[in-house]
């Protein structure tokens, strides 16, 4: 069973704003029942001030389907259509206290109905540029589409590259064959590129045998949080490591990173990372950043 | 006031018995010993093994207790039979199996396919999940190394005509394997008398413990070891015996036995009643599979225009287990392959949940099943674009959306 949260479970089994609304004067129409989920969103917009006054909603598709259509009508009421422009399918997921990485399509299909929604209100012709592959990262949620797409456009050879451009492959590493395979593809017939050994498997393979000192310890250690720390800022999150005590290790995180409902596997990722490293068992304890970071 | 519960996903896994788990239980403390072993700590132990090889022989009808191979899994004993067979006959660079199968077997063929070069030919299936018998005919040659084709499907319950098609295969000297996970203990089997070569069976779909199954190996049937070590299994299978799973699944077997006229007696009268119960009560509903030629405890239901996933969460709530094979629930993209190869609408496949029972269900459970499940039908066709005040919109003029 997926590992919902208690706010996903409450907007499933309690949605909010569903059925017909009849005076509806905005609808936006998305998805299909090949793909296993749709959704049309309706809603009632003031003229004058273009204020939502209401939004209802009906799903076909799957608990967090239905959980997103309707945090998505909680969020927007009130809103004016300008202002419902800028909520993003990560506003809902973050509403709904996060979503598993599998489903995050679930909240870009309600984003995508609020689009249509207010392009029919305003006359204009909605273009989806929505396509969806098979997920090959669930640490990042990369689909094989995403990831073919920018592995061509940038003639990427390695994954490294590919976790460069897409995060993909930058957690727990268990879709690096996948994404060799969809290297292979791109590149079919072209001579094959070594794939660099990274970085932490040339330290783990000069580390272990004797002890390390503890300083000797914590530099490895902020060596690997500074090495992942670029894939942290750019989710508009950051990680900084706050004490190692023995075999545990903890880590501030801050921005989208925190409360994300991927910090349980990034963190696990890291703790990876931190094992092969230093070559023994290491606990990863997360915590809130103290100080805010940016804006 | 305690909840109803109704455990209907004994296809997924069963309990284990307690009479199992009762015989098991001093395997795990006083006799620990290795069967392998010299002292008296691994005595016992070694002849339980050799006691519950027997129970299983039984309950296959086997002509030889050694033609009993005890294994990990399901999967371990499909991988062994058709990677057997491969290496067996290394000249014959074909397989067929059929498109409903496991992916047990399915992504094993498909990894054959695509890494080692094999050809497999995939046999389609009709609208009632029937395998189509020409197209098997045709797929025969002396080319073909194994056939592996599954005793009965896990989805739909469908029982496929085994022994006619292992029969065939014989004609072409082609080995015959049938993963025969959901068939063991449901249906009786004489393996004696059967044309059939290699038969997978997993200890945890019969009220053993999970880690436990084996492969049927018909006696003179050529043999490569998947795991190659130790001595253990005449050397067919090496690796230390995980003795609780096995001495577990002997005396599940056992008990399998006693309970086979109860299975296609008293399970089929029940899982007969959820159906009828439900469909009668919910419009745009249908069973799949080869409705006469199932599977006693199984049924599939379609319910159209709504979606699996958010059917088994309702359910869950009020204490039922099932499963569905909708895509939202596996993560894929594609609801499940089985109904797909029976060509079941997109508009059915999503919302197909699977019943199955098993012969600890009573009577109590199905009614709990037949009065919960409508109203949770009800309740999501509400939600749905596609559903209207009492049945379908055309959801071409009504429900149009951008993409498709």
């Amino acid at each position: 069973m997926w590992d919902y949260t208690d706010k996903v479970k409450d907007y499933f089994f309690n949605p909010k704003n569903t059925g017909v609304l009849e005076d509806a004067n905005a609808v936006g129409e998305v998805g299909s029942i090949s793909c296993g989920d749709a959704l049309r969103l309706m809603l009632k917009v003031e003229p004058d001030s273009e204020t939502i006054l209401d939004a209802r909603f009906q799903t076909f598709g799957c608990g967090s389907a239905i959980a997103s259509s309707s945090a998505l009508t909680e969020i927007i009421k009130g809103k004016t259509l300008d202002e419902a422009l800028k909520v993003s399918n990560q506003d809902i997921a973050e509403f709904l206290g996060g979503l598993p990485p599998e489903k995050m399509h679930c909240s870009v299909m309600g984003a995508e109905a609020l689009h249509a929604a207010i392009a029919n209100y305003r006359g204009e012709e909605w273009v989806d540029d929505h396509e969806e592959g098979a997920l090959v990262c669930k640490c990042f949620a990369v689909d094989a589409v995403l990831i073919e797409k920018v592995a061509r456009e940038n003639n990427l050879h390695t994954i490294e590259e590919i976790t460069f451009y897409t995060k993909a492959g930058g957690g727990c590493e268990s879709c690096h064959e996948k994404i060799e395979e969809i290297l292979a593809k791109v590149h079919a017939g072209e001579p094959v590129a070594a794939i660099p050994v990274s970085a932490a498997q040339t330290i783990a393979a000069s580390a272990v045998s004797k002890p390390l000192t503890l300083v000797q310890k914590i530099q490895k250690i902020s060596a690997v949080i500074d090495e992942m720390r670029p894939q942290f800022q750019l989710d508009g999150g950051d990680i900084e490591l706050v004490d190692v005590d023995g075999d545990t290790v903890t880590v501030a995180m801050s921005g989208s990173c925190m409360g994300c409902q991927m910090s349980g596997l990034t963190i696990s990722g890291i703790q990876e990372r931190l094992m092969l490293v230093l070559g023994r068992p290491v606990r990863v304890i997360p915590v809130q950043m103290a100080h805010a970071v940016g804006a | 006031m305690t909840m109803t519960t109704a455990y209907m996903d004994n296809n997924a896994t069963t309990r284990v018995d307690p009479l199992v788990l009762e015989t098991i239980l001093p395997y795990f403390s006083e006799q620990f010993g290795n069967p392998s072993s010299m002292h008296s700590f691994g005595g016992d132990t070694g002849k339980r093994l050799e006691w519950a090889r027997g129970e299983v022989q039984k309950l296959l009808g086997a002509e030889h207790d050694s033609e009993v191979i005890f294994t990990s899994c399901g999967t371990e004993s499909d991988a062994t039979a058709i990677l057997s067979a491969l290496a067996a006959f290394p000249e014959r660079r074909e397989i067929i199996t059929s498109v409903v199968e496991h992916p047990a077997v399915l992504t094993l063929c498909e990894h054959l396919e695509r890494h080692e070069g094999y050809m497999v030919h995939y046999i389609p299936v009709d609208r009632e999940g029937r395998l189509q018998m020409d197209r098997y005919a045709a797929a025969l040659s002396d080319r073909v190394a194994v056939v592996s084709i599954m005793f009965a499907n896990n989805e739909t319950g469908t029982i496929f005509p085994v022994e006619t098609l292992a029969r065939m295969a014989k004609e072409k000297g082609i080995l015959f394997h049938t993963d025969a996970v959901q068939a063991v203990g449901k249906i009786p089997l004489n393996m004696q008398d059967s044309a059939i070569d290699m038969l997978s069976l997993s200890g945890h779909k019969l009220h053993a413990p999970k880690g436990v199954g084996a492969l049927y190996l018909r006696r003179g049937t050529r043999f490569r070891p998947f795991l190659r070590g130790g001595h253990q299994e005449r050397g067919r299978r090496a690796g230390t015996e995980n003795t609780t799973g096995i001495i577990g699944l002997g005396k599940a077997a056992e008990l399998a036995l006693e309970h086979m006229a109860w299975e296609n007696s008293g399970v089929r009268r029940l899982r007969d009643r959820l159906e009828a119960g439900i469909l009668e009560q919910v419009p745009y509903s249908f069973v799949n599979g080869d409705l006469p030629n199932r599977l006693p405890n199984t049924t599939s239901i379609s319910f159209e225009y709504i979606e699996g996933e958010a059917i088994l969460l309702l359910l869950s709530r009020v204490g039922i287990a099932a499963s569905s094979g909708s895509a939202c629930t596996s993560g894929s993209l594609e609801p499940s392959h089985v109904l797909r190869a029976m060509d079941i609408p997109y508009t059915a496949a999503h919302g197909t949940i699977r019943f199955s029972l098993s012969r600890e269900s009573t009577d109590a459970e199905v009614d709990w099943v037949i009065a919960q499940t409508p109203p949770i039908i009800a309740q999501l066709r509400r939600l749905s674009p596609y559903w209207g005040v009492n049945g379908p919109i055309d959801a071409e003029k009504a429900f149009s959306p951008v993409y498709a």
